[in-house]
This record gives C-alpha cells, sequence and structure tokens, in this order.
C-alpha cells in the first residue's frame, strides 16, 4: 500500500526465535492463529491472554515494542471499519455517550479489533525473525509445490531490483518537472509502469536463458536440510498449545 | 483489500483456504502452456512487477486511496492462469515477509483478489475482445473495461463472504450498495492505469501482450510487381514484426468506454440485486419482529433497500447511486488535492 512494502521486515538477530526452523515457526503460528480466530469474541480475559503469549515471544525474540507499534499501520483501514460497525450494524441497540450504537456491532468491531491486531503483531513476529531465504526453504520443507516455491523466490530476489528501477523512473519523471496533480498524469504514470513491465519481464527472460546456459532443467536442486531436532519442535509447539489452553480455562470463567 | 485475521469466521477462513488450495493446484497444471517454456524466472519477475505496481496509489476519498489491484493486468499481460499464480504468490509473500494481510485469511485473500479479479478480468476482457475489431490496439479498452468489471466483482465476493461468516449482522443490501459505490471508483482508477499502461505495452512490444496473441496482422510482403503476399508467421514469437501496428488508444476513449460499462454495470446489476428481501429481513417479517429493526439508521432513506421505495425503481437508484458517489467522490478528490497542493497525489 504504500513505500512500507519495499523493505523487508527481517530484523536480525540470534535469539532462540530466530534460530528456530522456519517452517517450524510457520505451522505454530498458523497454529497458534486458528485458535485465535475461532474463540468466541465475549472472552475477553482469552484475548489478554493470546496478547501475554505474543508479548513474551516479542521478549524471546529481542523485538522491541517499537519496531513493532510503527510496523502495525497495514491495519489502519480496518480499524476504520471496526470503528464504523457500531454505527451502522443492526440488531438491539445501546446508549453510549450519548451515542445509540448497536450491541451487535460494537461486539463485532471489537471482535475484528483484537483479532485483526493479534494477527499482524504475529505475523510481524515471524516476518522479524524469519529472513527471506530461510523462509522460502520452510514454505519448500512445508512441500508447497516446487514451482511455486520458484516463483516466490525469484519475485523476492528481485522485488528490491523492479522497485528501485521504478524509483529511479520516478526520479527521472520528477527531475524533468512532472507532478501528479491531475488525472490526465495518470497517462504518464501508466506509461512508467507499462515502461516496467517490459523491462521486468525481459529482465525475466534473459535471467532464464542464463540460467539454460548454466545447465538448468526445469527444477533448481534440492538442498538436503538436517531434519527439526525434538527440542526445536517442543518450543515451537508452546505457543500453539499455550494459546489453546488460555482458550479452554476462559471456558472456564465465561 | 487485504484482509486480517478474525475478519472472517474459522469456517469461512478454512472453506476458503481449501478454495485457494484447489485453485492453485488447477493454475499449476494449466499456466504451463501460457508461458512458453517451464520458465519459473518469467513469473517471478512478473510478480516482482505487480508487487511494485501494487505500490501505486490513486486518491478515492477522504483518507482512503485506493492502489492498483493487478488482477486484470496481469491476466491481460501473461494470461489468467499464470496471473492466478503470479497474484497468489504476491498475496503469501506480503502474508508472510510483510505481514499485510492476515496468515489465516490468506485463502480468503487468495481468492478474493488473486481469483475473483483475474477469472473476471480476464474473461470480461475476452468478451469484449470477441466483438472488437481484430486488431491489437483493441486490446486497450477491452483490458480497461475487464480491470474496471473486475474490482466491484471481487467486492461483491467479499460481501457475500462476509454475508456468509462476517462476524456481524449488518444489513446485506445496503453493504452491498456501499461497497459497490466504493469499488466502482476504485475500479475506475484501476480500469485508467490498467488501460494506459496495456497500451504502452502494446505500443512497444504487442508479442509480450498475452491477450494481443491473435490479433497481431499478417506479416504482408510487396513484391517487385507491386502485388502484396502474406507472409505467415511461424507459430513462434514473431511479435516483433508486428510493432507498427501497436496504436494508441487515448485517454478520453478509455474513460468515456469506462463509464459506459459502469452505467451498464449499475443499471443491470441493482434490477438482479434484490427484487425480493434478503433472507435475513423475510425471517424478520415472517417470523414478526421486524418492528425492533425500525430504528435502522438508513430505514427511511429512499434508496436504502435497492427496492421501490418512494416509487423509485431499482434500477434507476442503483444508477442515481454511482452518479451520487462519483460526484462526492470528484468533489472529495478536488478537495483532498487542494488541500495537499504540495504532496504527490497521483504518484508512484
Amino acid at each position: 500500500m504504500s513505500s512500507a512494502h519495499s523493505h523487508l521486515l527481517y530484523r536480525h538477530g540470534d535469539s532462540l526465535v530466530h534460530r528456530l526452523p522456519a517452517h517450524a515457526k510457520l505451522l505454530a503460528l498458523v497454529g497458534f492463529m486458528l485458535v485465535v480466530v475461532a474463540t468466541p469474541r465475549d472472552r475477553y480475559l482469552a484475548f489478554a491472554g493470546y496478547a501475554l503469549l505474543l508479548a513474551l515471544v516479542a521478549v524471546a525474540a529481542g523485538v522491541p515494542a517499537k519496531f513493532i507499534a510503527t510496523r502495525m499501520i497495514v491495519e489502519v483501514p480496518f480499524v476504520v471499519f471496526a470503528v464504523l460497525l457500531p454505527v451502522i450494524a443492526t440488531g438491539p441497540r445501546v446508549d453510549v455517550l450519548g451515542l445509540s450504537l448497536s450491541e451487535d456491532g460494537l461486539l463485532a468491531g471489537w471482535n475484528i479489533l483484537a483479532k485483526g491486531t493479534l494477527g499482524v503483531v504475529a505475523a510481524i513476529l515471524l516476518a522479524a525473525t524469519t529472513d527471506a531465504r530461510a523462509m522460502l526453504i520452510g514454505l519448500q520443507r512445508l512441500r508447497l509445490p516446487a514451482r511455486l516455491v520458484e516463483i516466490a523466490a525469484f519475485m523476492v530476489r528481485y522485488a528490491d531490483v523492479v522497485v528501485s528501477d521504478m524509483q529511479r523512473m520516478r526520479v527521472a519523471r520528477e527531475s524533468r518537472g512532472f507532478e501528479g496533480r491531475h488525472l490526465g498524469h495518470l497517462r504518464v504514470i501508466a506509461q512508467s509502469a507499462g515502461a516496467l513491465f517490459i523491462r521486468s519481464y525481459e529482465r525475466g527472460e534473459r535471467v532464464h536463458l542464463a540460467m539454460l546456459s548454466r545447465g538448468y532443467a526445469g527444477a533448481m536442486p534440492l538442498v538436503e536440510h538436517a531434519p527439526v531436532a525434538g527440542r526445536a519442535w517442543a518450543s515451537v509447539a508452546a505457543l500453539p498449545l499455550a494459546a489453546a489452553g488460555v482458550a479452554v480455562a476462559s471456558g472456564w470463567f465465561a | 483489500m487485504h484482509v486480517p485475521d478474525g475478519f472472517l469466521d474459522a469456517q469461512t477462513s478454512v472453506a476458503t483456504g481449501a478454495v485457494a488450495a484447489a485453485g492453485i493446484a488447477v493454475a499449476l497444471r494449466k499456466a504451463r502452456d501460457e508461458l512458453d517454456e517451464r520458465s519459473a524466472p518469467l513469473a517471478g519477475l512478473t510478480a516482482a512487477f505487480v508487487f511494485a505496481g501494487q505500490m501505486i496509489n490513486f486518491p478515492v476519498g477522504v483518507g482512503t486511496s485506493g492502489h492498483l489491484i493487478g488482477g486484470a493486468l496481469a491476466a491481460v499481460l501473461v494470461g489468467p492462469w499464470t496471473a492466478v499464480l503470479v497474484l497468489s504468490v504476491v498475496l503469501m509473500i506480503q502474508s508472510l515477509l510483510f505481514a499485510d494481510g492476515g496468515l489465516t485469511a490468506l485463502g480468503t485473500n487468495i481468492t478474493l483478489i488473486g481469483f475473483t479479479t483475474v477469472a473476471v478480468g480476464w474473461l470480461v476482457t475476452r468478451a469484449m475482445l470477441a466483438v472488437s475489431p481484430k486488431r491489437p490496439s483493441a486490446v486497450v479498452p477491452a483490458a480497461a473495461v475487464g480491470a474496471l468489471v473486475s474490482v466491484p466483482a471481487a467486492a461483491t465476493v467479499f460481501v457475500l463472504l462476509f454475508a456468509a461468516g462476517g462476524q456481524a449482522s449488518l444489513p446485506f443490501g445496503p453493504l452491498l450498495g456501499t461497497m459497490l459505490g466504493w469499488h466502482l471508483l476504485i475500479g475506475i482508477g484501476e480500469a485508467v492505469i490498467t488501460g494506459l499502461t496495456v497500451s504502452a505495452v502494446v505500443a512497444v512490444r504487442p508479442d509480450l501482450v498475452y491477450a494481443a496473441r491473435n490479433l497481431r496482422p499478417v506479416l504482408a510482403l510487396r513484391q517487385a510487381d507491386g502485388t502484396l503476399i502474406n507472409a505467415t508467421p511461424s507459430p513462434a514469437r514473431t511479435g516483433r514484426a508486428g510493432t507498427s501496428a501497436g496504436g494508441r488508444v487515448g485517454l478520453r476513449a478509455v474513460l468515456a468506454g469506462g463509464a459506459l460499462a459502469t452505467a451498464l454495470i449499475a443499471g443491470a446489476l441493482s434490477f438482479l440485486a434484490s427484487g425480493s428481501p434478503d433472507g435475513l429481513e423475510r425471517v424478520a417479517e415472517s417470523e414478526g419482529f421486524a418492528d425492533s429493526a425500525r430504528d435502522h439508521a438508513f430505514g427511511n432513506f429512499a434508496f436504502a433497500d435497492y427496492g421501490e421505495i418512494a416509487g423509485i425503481p431499482v434500477g434507476l437508484a442503483g444508477l442515481l447511486g454511482v452518479v451520487v458517489t462519483v460526484i462526492i467522490g470528484l468533489a472529495v478528490f478536488r478537495l483532498v488535492r487542494r488541500r495537499t497542493d504540495r504532496e504527490e497525489n497521483v504518484n508512484a
């Protein structure tokens, strides 16, 4: 959505969370998020428990709170929607500070806010502790189709090249006095986009030919990896298991 | 448009995840015919291009800017199946490495953005091409209309998913109306950028535009005695021969076509939209608790249910909705533009 896209979230470090294999972390995170999403929205204590678990992971990974907070902007459009929900939803209404709000809408807005925020924070923690290469190897080890992983690998490898291509074009436009202020100026932007596509495609052709000339026969060589140690699995499983525990415990109190 | 975690319930997330997995499996098989060899670099670079292209923002209204989705654009440029793969990979990487779009909502996002925009964009483009003159430049308005329709189509699928697995009881009709109106505006931005981008590529390398593959003119040779003979091109890529044929289609033509299509969609779709009360309303009526919903915020508003309220028929209501939305959008756009004089509004 913004230029925040152009640089990765990865933070170099050497914590326990950094050292865990990517596919194990990915599985743990999906498990954790499934528990969160499946939690009934009126178990407020459970969500506090999940937030505490994520805070523990953040501390273990050495990711500062400010780093997480500044990268939560991606959530903003849905926060707006969550805030609007109590006003536009139907059903029985309650008076809050003189406003007639929908009870159901309030709960739904809270639900989206809580689960969405937990999801974003969890995803930031994963991205901050796993570099792109490790993530791709992780996807491969999760038996994602090889071709898909290959496409993703090329995308990750060349995203910076293409984005900086685009930024160079912007610098060139602006140094010639261009300002995108009129709807008609979209033509100029779109021509840059067209040129960007041709450059990217031709670069792809060159890369492909270079690979063919180095003996590429349709599949990248696979690197064998050591099996994941039992202890690593145990520490990874701690997060979703703790979340499930919180969910069950909150059921007793509810 | 990237749906976060918890927006839809767990069942819907898992169901759309299954749809996404099945769709990608089919696309992996079919995409082999589209790119000449089985070349991941081309698809990967196209994914990087779509990723960069999604940074192109255009203002829609107060505080909101739409960004290019690129589904229809990718389908027209590299073919629909490759486009599905490309968009899915972009969404996956955005979710994993950029925390953009929830992990458990990845299936939903792939279904919405990866499948719906590509499929609708491609089918509409094909339909437009079927009735267009057979030359490469015809692909430009076709792609623009495809892009225009693809965005509200994705919004419609989103509303349907929200109705199935959303966490709030929003009135279906008004929600659909609001989403459609808003996303028609975003669709117009998408259409203009898609059309002009395709136009720029067609003018330089028409051989790279997948949708224009069969539209290239046959190479004609003039012999010494002045007669023309057709030199049939080999089925391999001979596209550079057709370079001169890539004509430009002006911004005005793209805009006019877009406006016409918008009006058509709004008029036609809203006739289909709700002739009868939706499920919840009907239940409410038959159970006799419709009275308790009296204080619904827009209930007395003339167009609230897109039905025949205050004597205004459905289609006209939809059409008026679009006109009003566009007028408000333009007014807001002007306002925002004036205010952010020094900022770049329409820039990458």
